[in-house]
């Protein structure tokens, strides 16, 4: 099983998460949102799960140009637009769960 | 180091589940705001409200987008207006009570806790004025929630107190006749009620307690009957220790989340609850998890001892999950905010007093239960009599939120909407206890209070 990158900088990451049916420009508008607003991408995994597609990024905002939020917002966004699901959550709503 | 795996688990337990916090609740000492002049008392209760809760909704609010993870209410419990109240020259608190409404609208919190009393083993001034407002002060405002401690192990039940709960709660149900009695569903009467309670509508903010602290209750029924439903013939062993596992993995949000609000909050972090508490929405039942380890319907034969099963593993995993487990810590079996709680009343497979048996093994009471609007005060009594009773005798808190739903009768419906829900009239027994209620007084403590 693969494990994903959670080495550099721990505290400052986000992980966004991606369901939906594959298409043409998912990995695209996804990564696109995250280099305009200097979100460095540590790791990415995908795998497909009951015919959809699901991606998992680790971001760096160490150096971020806007808040988790905001980020937030803008994937949201660009998860309408392409029909699936997209949305940024701080790494330790996932780290709280599964690790002590 | 996460696999993809494990990050799909938790965000289908929030999308799929009904994962979510069910409370952060901001607890509040109003200790210092007495006064011998009640509107003094309640300028200083309203500043230090608004003062120290001003950012609650909006600190949550930013917590749950940052983790995902839905944070359903935000609240505030209070020390027992009976208490704050008493050196003042006031009849009556309904200006107490009315001063709190205003300050939880002020910081946009839907209920505040601690219109309460506690008089487990007798009534002190101020304890019997703010029993007598009860009714008025709960149809008089919108977000005001009461708790009465009638009865501890240690000092047994008071049953003068018993006795006048149930004339109150009639008193509640008839003053608010046109919304089926909705005030006493704001209305809890307990035994070894905790201080730290995070939950409506028995919250409030203990006299053991800190200036401040952030207390948060969790929730998850969905989540544990979806990882039942997973164990299709397993055996109980297997049962108990998966939904340990999954009550370990909601605590922790509960713990993520509470520490993160009481840091932003500036205010320590208190406890965090780690009921199971179910919504009206189908799928996050508690009923549904006793069903879904293999009866037919909640209420027949077993249930009893699932319940057993389900609350102590709950606790189990809860207790690991968290530096501190508080407020009442087991699994809630009210009846109108359960999907599956009401349809086994509609179906006639659970009766009033199956669920007295559950409320033995789980963590509150007869909870939000309705019955007919001619049952009489005695009968209410006799009800809070029996279930403070199993309390006292096992060491445990237990709890009666009951509406005489004013012109109902069994087979009719008391609409209350939202995280309330919607209840079916009970039946009870038709034997009176009047005599009984009648003689007054106060039961002792039984024999293994002596612990000292």
């Amino acid at each position: 099983m693969k494990y994903l990158n959670l080495d550099q900088n721990p505290g400052n990451r986000v992980i966004v998460s991606v369901i939906g049916p594959d298409r043409v420009g998912i990995i695209a508008g996804v990564t696109s949102i995250m280099a305009e607003n200097n979100v460095n991408i540590l790791d990415i995994s995908q795998t497909i799960m009951q015919e959809f597609l699901v991606m998992v990024l680790i971001g760096d905002m160490g150096k971020s140009t806007i808040d988790l939020l905001e980020l937030k917002d803008r994937l949201n966004a660009k998860g309408t637009e392409l029909g699936i699901r997209i949305d940024a959550q701080h790494e330790d709503a996932f780290k709280f769960m599964h690790r002590l | 180091m996460l696999t993809v795996q494990e990050i799909m688990e938790t965000i289908k337990m929030v999308q799929e589940e009904h994962l979510d916090i069910r409370t952060i609740t901001m607890g509040i000492s109003l200790r210092d705001c007495a006064d011998a002049d009640p509107r003094a008392a309640c300028d200083k209760i309203y500043e230090k409200i608004t003062r120290l809760a001003g950012n609650l909704v909006p600190v949550g609010e930013s917590i749950a987008r940052e983790y995902g993870l839905p944070i359903v209410n935000k609240r505030i419990s209070v020390t027992p207006i009976s208490i704050v109240a008493e050196c003042s020259r006031a009849d009556h608190y309904m200006l107490f009570a009315e001063t709190m409404d205003r300050a939880a609208a002020e910081v946009g919190v839907n209920f505040i806790g601690g219109f309460s009393a506690l008089v487990h083993k007798g009534t002190t001034g101020g304890d019997s004025k703010l029993l007598a407002t009860i009714p008025a002060a709960l149809a008089g405002t919108e977000r005001v929630c009461a708790s009465v401690n009638v009865a501890t192990t240690k000092a047994g039940i008071n049953m003068d107190a018993v006795a006048l709960m149930g004339r109150v709660i009639k008193d509640t149900a008839g003053r608010t006749a046109d919304r089926d009695g909705l005030g006493c569903a704001k209305l809890v009467v307990f035994a070894n009620v905790p201080e730290d309670n995070p939950f409506m509508a028995g919250a409030f903010h203990g006299v053991g307690e800190p200036e401040v602290v952030i207390n948060v209750g969790i929730s998850g029924p969905g989540v544990v009957k979806r990882a039942v439903e997973r164990l299709n013939g397993a055996d109980f062993g297997a049962l108990a220790e998966t939904i340990k596992k999954t009550a370990f993995k909601i605590t922790r949000m509960g713990e993520l989340v509470g520490r993160a609000a009481a840091e932003r909050l500036g205010m320590p972090f208190g406890i965090v609850d780690i009921s199971l508490a179910p919504t009206p929405a189908v799928g996050d039942s508690v009923a549904e998890i006793l069903e879904a380890m293999g009866l037919e319907r909640c209420g027949t034969h077993g249930t009893t001892a699932a319940l057993a099963l389900l609350n102590d593993a709950v606790k189990k995993g809860g207790a690991m999950a968290s530096s501190y487990v508080g407020g009442l810590s087991g699994a809630f079996i009210p009846v109108s905010e359960d999907a599956g709680m009401i349809r086994a009343v509609e179906e006639n497979a659970l009766h009033l007093d199956k669920l007295e048996a559950m409320t033995c093994v789980c963590s509150v009471g007869l909870d939000m239960i309705a019955v007919p609007g001619d049952t009489s005060a005695e009968t209410i009594s006799a009800i809070i009599a029996d279930e403070m009773a199993i309390g006292v005798i096992n060491q445990k808190t237990t709890a009666v939120r009951i509406i005489p739903a004013p012109g109902k009768k069994v087979g009719d419906y008391v609409e209350f909407g939202g995280l309330l829900g919607r209840a079916p009239v009970m039946r009870v027994h038709p034997f009176s206890s009047n005599v009984f209620i009648a003689r007054g007084g106060r039961i002792p403590a039984p024999i293994h209070s002596l612990s000292n």
